[in-house]
């Protein structure tokens, strides 16, 4: 009987141990046929912290990053834009992402902190805001800036408002009471949102840009997050809200007027919106730096400017050689076209023009080590 | 042989209730140590705040401002979920332990206590996509009906997304912790009370006025105190179903915020004095708490020599 059971344990260990070895020698084919495929030497960990918007696009270029560079690691905590400023101007991290390019008095500390001459901004997300609009019957509306900020101020408060009608002649518009619905918690959508308002109607919109919408205009339905917006307004008659292009679903968009034309929102118009935006000169900031003033009001044709555009900022100088390839590799990755592919699958934003992409992986080029 | 053995376990008992009273005495201090642990860390992490010229703090005329509003919708909504909670909770407390037939009353209990068990989180999404929408009919016809009453003015919210929809759903959420508590109490009723008040004649309900209510007076208002904490506190469900504004006296209309979702709400994007702001706010609500389990104890003791319960 004992002799029996010794044997038969003895027979289980030797196949557990046979399978055992089998996983072994096959992982190890595999992870060296993935070093031989990627033939990348990069080893080493950064870190960065910043804007939460970017953050589902950021997961994709790590697991992206981290299949093409299996020994180094990417890491990212969403914390916020000024925290992610903050941070990187502290010394704490590699990277930042922000929604806003640093002001002068943050150029000033990154020029201690970030090599002499100071931080980089490069645009890596970009994202149109759709206003979108839930009304029976009713897939496209044709407004102006001064009519959707009207709108979301409640001076047009129902949805067969003459404004409203006069720029959509053959529409059928019930005289449903609109019902706004803007973000609760802080956040870069209602911050790049309002800056569209207030410069491109500034008669209508009289309160400075804010990540917080404006306190005076209290009383307005609001929930928390792009999804807690989305799912308020889809259920809610004759509602209004702005959110992330890629979350609106199956509610109307607003086509807005740039000039004399009205554009709907498509990732080519967000980028070219981009595209004609002024670059920030000033003292401190690096020479192909790419921080933008974004052209709220262009007039330029086909060109959607109610886009939120997040950026990377890193550090001119790094102290090590190491640091500096690793930064390379990993910000040449994010802009590329294959990176910018893998961020709009993921987040839904719209990748970067050919153009836009060139001028940032030149940008990323000019990082360099300390000597 | 036998007294041997009887002294070789005392003195084991004995080793074994120093022990026992060591680990207890340990985790008394421990949960003391915690309490002023996090006290510390909230008044060190909050005093840039009390500081901070008051143009700095949001609202830009100080931190009372800024939190007074804060306090009172937390105050309101808390207010809300017990009045709703407390009958509702101590009826079905009742009706498990008194009135139901046993095989019934076994399930009721076990369905409540599940009840305990779910994430605010669901209760928030429930809150969000199926009350509010299905409140704004009744909302429509309060403000018709009843707008001459400051708390149902109108013009009532279209999504439904209001203050009283975030005190139901807060409700439903503190209803398990009263009706739980306030079951384990009516259970322990002397029996003999009961049976003499059944003998003098009085019919259930009277014996139960008579017999059980007083007995379990101050398990209730435990339990209501238990259930006041997780209103006070709640954030998610809040976060998730009230549209927040300015202080507002209407219950149908957007507005009003209470603490714990207003830090839920902003923390992910605050840095620098707006951080600290928050966390002053999370000191505040700590401080309500305290005081109103203060105030609970205090009544609590007042009741108990009438009790019968010693």
């Amino acid at each position: 009987m004992k002799v029996f059971r010794i044997g038969r344990t003895a027979a289980v260990l030797s196949v557990a141990a046979l399978a055992l070895a089998a996983c072994g020698s096959d992982n190890a084919t595999n992870a060296a046929a993935d070093t031989e495929s990627s033939d990348s030497a990069l080893t080493g960990t950064l870190s960065g912290a910043g804007a939460s918007s970017q953050a589902s696009a950021m997961d994709a270029w790590i697991a992206g990053f981290a299949k093409a560079n299996p020994n180094a690691s990417i890491q990212y905590s969403p914390d916020g834009s000024g925290a992610g400023r903050e941070a990187l101007l502290a010394g704490g991290v590699q990277f930042a992402g922000s929604d806003a390019y640093l002001k002068d008095e943050e150029v000033e500390a990154s020029l201690g902190t970030c090599g002499p001459d100071g931080a980089l901004h490069v645009p890596a997300y970009i994202s149109p805001i759709a206003i979108a609009f839930n009304l029976d019957g009713v897939d496209e509306l044709n407004l102006d800036a001064d009519t959707i900020a009207g709108i979301f101020r409640g001076e047009i408060s129902t949805w067969n408002d003459p404004a409203i009608a006069s720029q959509n002649e053959g529409t059928e518009l019930p005289a449903t009471a609109i019902t706004v619905v803007h973000r609760s918690d802080e956040s870069g959508t209602t911050e790049n949102f309002t800056e569209y308002l207030a410069a491109a109607a500034p008669d209508v919109w009289t309160t400075e840009a804010s990540g917080e919408w404006p306190a005076e205009l209290d009383g307005q339905e609001n929930a928390q997050g792009t999804s807690g917006v989305v799912s308020a307004a889809s259920s809610t008659d004759g509602a209004i809200t702005y959110a992330d292009a890629s979350a609106v679903g199956s509610m109307g968009t607003v086509a807005v007027k740039v000039g004399d034309e009205y554009v709907a929102y498509t990732a080519d118009a967000a980028a070219k919106a981009v595209e004609a935006s002024t670059p920030v000169k000033g003292e401190g900031r690096p020479e192909l730096d790419m921080a933008m003033e974004l052209a709220r009001d262009t007039t330029e044709s086909g060109a959607y400017p109610v886009v939120l555009v997040s950026y990377h900022l890193y550090c001119t100088t790094y102290d090590s050689q190491e640091t500096v390839d690793l930064i390379k590799a990993f910000g040449s990755y994010v802009v590329s076209e294959e990176g910018q592919a893998a961020a709009s699958e993921a987040a839904g934003n719209a990748p970067m023009s050919a153009a836009l992409q060139e001028q940032a992986a030149k940008a990323i080029e000019s990082i360099k080590a300390a000597s | 042989m036998s007294s041997k053995s009887i002294q070789g376990t005392g003195g084991a008992g004995r080793a074994g209730d120093k022990v026992f009273s060591g680990i207890t005495l340990l985790a008394g201090c421990l949960i003391l140590t915690v309490l002023f642990a996090v006290a510390a860390f909230l008044l060190w992490q909050a005093l840039p705040t009390f500081t901070a010229s008051s143009d700095d703090i949001s609202g830009g005329s100080g931190f009372l401002a800024y939190i007074f509003p804060l306090v009172i919708g937390t105050v309101i909504a808390a207010a809300i979920a017990l009045l709703i909670a407390t009958p509702v909770g101590i009826a079905v407390a009742l009706f498990i332990s008194h009135y139901a037939p046993r095989r019934l009353a076994q399930g009721l209990g076990y369905v409540v206590d599940l009840l305990a068990a779910i994430p605010s989180v669901v209760y928030g999404a429930w809150g969000m996509t199926v009350l509010a929408p299905a409140l704004v009919g009744p909302y429509n016809w309060l403000a018709d009906n009843a707008g001459w009453f400051p708390l149902f003015a109108g013009p009532a919210s279209q999504t439904g997304k209001t203050m009283l929809t975030a005190g139901i759903v807060l409700s439903v959420m503190v209803l398990p912790i009263i009706t739980s508590l306030s079951r384990e109490i009516f259970l322990q009723t002397p029996k003999l009370h009961e049976e003499a008040a059944l003998a003098m004649g009085a019919t259930r309900w009277e014996m139960i006025r008579m017999a059980v209510f007083p007995f379990a007076r101050p398990g209730i208002i435990s339990a209501v105190m238990l259930g006041l904490g997780r209103a006070l506190g709640e954030t998610m469900a809040v976060a998730l179903v009230l549209s927040s504004g300015g202080l507002i006296a209407s219950l149908i209309r957007p507005g009003n915020q209470t603490i714990a979702a207003e830090i839920a709400l902003n923390f992910p994007e605050a840095y620098g004095l707006r951080l600290s702001e928050l966390i002053a706010a999370g000191l505040v609500l700590f401080v309500i708490t305290l005081i109103v389990n203060v105030i609970a104890r205090w009544i609590i003791s007042r009741h108990k020599e009438f009790s019968g319960a010693n």
